[in-house]
């Protein structure tokens, strides 16, 4: 039997639509929990060395601290508060509200805003409470 | 007029015989994400530039360990649920979806169970 399926015409898809910042705050929200899934290996990483004691503990900081390593955890902050964000706008979403053409735009931009003025407070907040 | 049995009806679990359970899950461990991962972020703010002696400190504290453990926990369960819409989207052969559903779970009970008994063990006082 011929591949039927493959010879059907196929709806226009990712490549042929100007990007909107609805599809894109979509994507990035699937990006960033796929990116958080795996960053779940450094939090493991980060508790089992506390646990491991002094030594590990070191090791692991001077990793994290490294300039590699706070680029990593800068980028992984920015993924938690943006998927922190576009998950409270499904969450409205869930209501029936905020869906129309406008207001949903609005959000995306919103979460974009939000995800990056957050990301930027917190850092400030950790090199402010630094000695 | 519907071709459903009566009892498939009332029980109202569609095709996939779980209905909207894993909708609901991941809504609710959503939920329970926001206040976990906020008081995550703050204590690692906090805690950034801690010695390990801090640290341990802070970890021994039960009601830090505790929320620790009910974040990993939550985390975890709602990272799996949405790894698991990825796979189901983008590995269409089926040998290979449930093959990697297993291993979305396996990954998921491995991670928890590393980052669970560190936090005991620091909850337990090191």
């Amino acid at each position: 039997m011929t591949n039927v399926s493959r010879n059907r015409p196929l709806s226009p898809h990712l490549t042929v639509w100007r990007p909107t910042i609805t599809y894109v705050m979509s994507i990035v929200h699937r990006i960033t929990g796929v990116a958080l899934y795996a960053g779940t290996l450094l939090v493991a990483a980060w508790l089992i060395a506390a646990a491991s004691g002094p030594e590990s503990f070191e090791r692991v900081n001077a990793l994290f601290g490294s300039l590699i390593g706070r680029l990593v955890l800068l980028g992984y902050t920015w993924a938690l508060m943006h998927h922190m964000l576009g998950g409270l706008r499904h969450l409205v979403w869930d209501t029936g509200r905020g869906l129309g053409k406008y207001e949903s735009r609005k959000f995306g931009w919103a979460t974009i805003a939000g995800s990056v003025t957050l990301t930027i407070l917190i850092w400030i907040a950790g090199f402010a409470l630094r000695s | 007029m519907s071709m459903r049995t009566p009892l498939s009806r009332v029980r109202g679990l569609g095709s996939a015989h779980e209905g909207t359970d894993h909708f609901w899950r991941q809504r609710l461990t959503a939920v329970a994400n926001i206040p976990l991962m906020l008081f995550f972020v703050i204590f690692l703010v906090r805690y950034s530039d801690a010695t390990h002696a801090e640290v341990v400190a802070a970890l021994a504290n039960p009601f830090v360990a505790v929320v620790f453990g009910l974040m990993l926990v939550s985390g975890l369960f709602h990272m799996r649920l949405g790894m698991q819409i990825v796979l189901e989207d983008y590995v269409h052969g089926e040998g290979a979806k449930i093959v990697v559903l297993m291993l979305n779970t396996f990954f998921t009970i491995a991670v928890g169970a590393v980052a669970l008994f560190a936090v005991l063990k620091l909850g337990f006082g090191g």
